[in-house]
């Protein structure tokens, strides 16, 4: 299994979607075919499409808001010791979290095959709310499905889904989280796909969805490939990218830029959750060995039982809460470009904490995991080694839980 | 020597009928039930879709979904889906047996193992939601060489092109899925329009056995009755939820609706 270079990872597939011979691919029902068959064509033809490119620039630019901020972390770095601290202040982006890129797109492509429906799945709540965002932008109606028991714990941002319109549909069936909210959508999708478009919330889900992800979340690294040259003139000898890993959305879009890099010069670190610290259950299929299987259309490591029965996760971020993993961090694993390690409930919690002390940066439980991860290497390392943290979202959804696991009001 | 199936559909039509199918998901409710339900309903159906039940299921409406739970609750093993076959396969007046999930458990069982306990445990025929043409290619032809039929799906969804492609590469038996809908949604399209699908299908090669699906309910079956052959899943399933619910037999329960159900098309 290798990386080829100067190609985007998200095209390193074969005829049959498959990265690495057997990560991705499309196990979908029948009536799904077509659907995607459209949607593959479509997408094909818009990404080289030149007046396209230029909409979503223009909506990057002036609704999202690029680029985001890259800034140094001056007092964590100094009360750490040891490397620089550096964050990529994602969560800048218009609706606090680099969802907002992958729902843009979306709503632009839903828009232009005509469908004027558009549904997606949500965890955190945050990939329903861009959704929800850029449908009432756009002009379509939305509809979000979502665990009844994430919609318990983000209520911010169910709020903000309701206030742009959309209908929250509550999922009840399993575990009640993103895994049982995925599954939903997809079935909704199987009914109503002749009308209807499905927003895939991360690079997870059958192939197009995990390239159309890649393709709009990349625009991270674009924007922080060019903030490095002009902050250090050139690209530092040594630079570790650290990210947290759900589905591995931001995390894709942070290090595609960088990928062609040797290891030795730009390491790729992914942070999965691994769930409270005593307990058996996580969400970290890739740093804590999970086997091959099939989860909502693609192969990918998934947390499952020797029958292949999908397990239950569990995190404090509803984000990470996910027993797959796209098959595109299944290949980097593989081919060892990036490397994969996870972080308890308890660790991001602290990493929070200690965050939130220094700077003036509020990361949500998410990037906190990833947060937890650059402080505990941070003095091991020397000056030079340049630290940057994907701060991809914004810790007001996770206000409730914060209040109560830190009696902390932010 | 004629396959099962083949000889199924071949008896039904000297009747002058469509076959019947059903669908029920293995365990559910127990082990023992489930079975008792295939003996039980065996002598009014012609071909029995299993379900091997899988916790995500992205195909199945609420009823299904339902029974794949409450089997999954109990404890079902694959291994014990093997043994219910193979306990019904050696029971008088038992039927030809179709195995139908999802793709996942056979990947962890491996294929080859897979098809191998299907043979000894006297199984005819499978079906894998989320394994479409041309991916499945491999894996049909792997069934194929053990005799086992791999059922194609073909949907209203599905073009002309694909449909001649999937049809050459077909075996024994089809399955047109009536709707875009998951198992058990109303009837959203008139049985006319059904019907219409199906002809296209059957006039690209009109020796394959056609079955409809999706959708069909004790309301809806005659209206069908054209077919070469009918499958009811999720009017079972949710039968059998309304006994438990009512405390009643859901295996006396299942059987009269079964019967009823063949009266229609007889």
């Amino acid at each position: 299994m290798k990386l080829k270079k100067k190609i985007p990872l998200i095209d390193q597939h074969d005829k049959f979607g498959f990265w690495g011979g057997k990560f991705g691919g499309s196990y979908i029902p029948e009536t799904l075919k077509k659907p995607i068959d459209d949607l593959t064509k479509e997408f094909s033809k818009l990404r080289n499409n030149k007046s396209f490119i230029k909409k979503r620039d223009f909506y990057f630019n002036n609704y999202i808001g690029a680029p985001t901020r890259f800034i140094k972390l001056e007092n964590l770095s100094k009360h750490l010791g040891g490397a620089q601290i550096w964050a990529k202040v994602v969560s800048d982006a218009n609706g606090g979290a680099h969802k907002i890129y992958n729902a843009t797109v979306h709503a632009l492509l839903c828009k232009n095959m005509g469908k004027k429906y558009i549904v997606g799945d949500t965890g955190a709540g945050y990939a329903g709310k861009m959704l929800s965002m850029a449908a009432k932008k756009f002009g379509l109606k939305c509809k979000i499905f979502m665990g009844a028991k994430d919609i318990k714990r983000q209520k911010p941002n169910c709020d903000a889904m309701k206030k742009n319109g959309a209908e929250i549909v509550p999922v009840t069936t399993g575990s009640q989280t993103l895994v049982d909210a995925v599954s939903e959508c997809m079935r909704y999708w199987v009914s109503n796909c002749d009308t209807t478009h499905m927003c895939v919330g991360s690079t997870v889900g059958p192939n197009i969805f995990v390239k159309i992800c890649g393709w709009s979340t990349a625009q991270i690294s674009r924007e922080l490939k060019r903030q490095i040259k002009t902050q250090f003139k050139k690209i530092p000898k040594k630079i570790k990218l650290i990210n947290c890993v759900g589905g591995g959305s931001s995390a894709y879009g942070f290090w595609s830029e960088f990928v062609d890099f040797p290891k030795s010069q730009i390491e790729l670190i992914g942070v999965e959750a691994g769930g409270p610290k005593n307990s058996k259950l996580h969400a970290a299929p890739l740093s804590r060995g999970a086997k091959l299987g099939v989860l909502h259309g693609a192969a990918s490591y998934v947390c499952q039982n020797n029958e292949g029965q999908i397990n239950e996760t569990e995190s404090i971020s509803a984000g990470l809460d996910y027993p797959g993993v796209s098959p595109i961090h299944c290949f980097l694993k593989d081919t060892k470009r990036a490397r994969y390690t996870y972080a308890t409930d308890e660790d991001a919690l602290n990493a929070y904490k200690l965050v939130t002390k220094f700077e003036k940066l509020n990361p949500s439980l998410e990037p906190s995991h990833a947060f937890a991860e650059a402080i505990r290497i941070c003095p091991m390392l020397n000056k030079d080694t340049v630290i940057i943290v994907n701060s991809c979202g914004d810790a007001k959804k996770d206000r409730d839980i914060l209040k109560r696991r830190l009696g902390k009001r932010i | 020597m004629i396959n099962p199936i083949n000889l199924a559909f071949k008896n039904a039509k000297e009747k002058k009928r469509p076959a019947l199918l059903t669908y029920t998901v293995a365990g559910d409710n127990t082990k023992k039930k489930s079975l008792e339900i295939l003996k039980s309903i065996s002598k009014d159906v012609d071909i029995c879709e299993v379900g091997f039940p899988h916790n995500t299921p992205i195909a199945d409406g609420g009823q299904i979904q339902t029974s794949a739970y409450r089997a999954l609750k109990n404890g079902l093993k694959i291994s014990d889906v093997f043994q219910i076959v193979r306990d019904f396969r050696k029971s008088k007046n038992s039927k030809p047996v179709i195995l139908m999930g999802y793709y996942n458990m056979i990947y962890q069982y491996g294929e080859n193992n897979f098809i191998k306990k299907c043979k000894s445990s006297g199984v005819n025929g499978l079906i894998v939601v989320d394994l479409p043409w041309p991916e499945n290619k491999e894996f049909a032809k792997k069934c194929k060489a053990k005799t086992i039929s791999f059922v194609q799906l073909l949907s209203p969804t599905t073009s002309k092109e694909r449909l001649k492609n999937i049809i050459k590469d077909s075996h024994d038996m089809i399955y047109y899925i009536s709707m875009l809908s998951t198992t058990g949604g109303k009837l959203k399209v008139s049985p006319k329009q059904i019907l219409n699908n199906y002809n296209k299908i059957k006039k690209i090669d009109p020796k394959k056995n056609c079955v409809i699906g999706f959708g069909i309910t004790e309301k809806t079956i005659a209206k069908l009755r054209s077919a070469d052959g009918l499958v009811v899943g999720s009017a079972i399933c949710n039968e059998i939820t309304r006994s438990l619910n009512n405390r009643q037999n859901p295996v006396t329960n299942v059987s009269k609706l079964v019967a009823k159900l063949r009266n229609k098309i007889s």
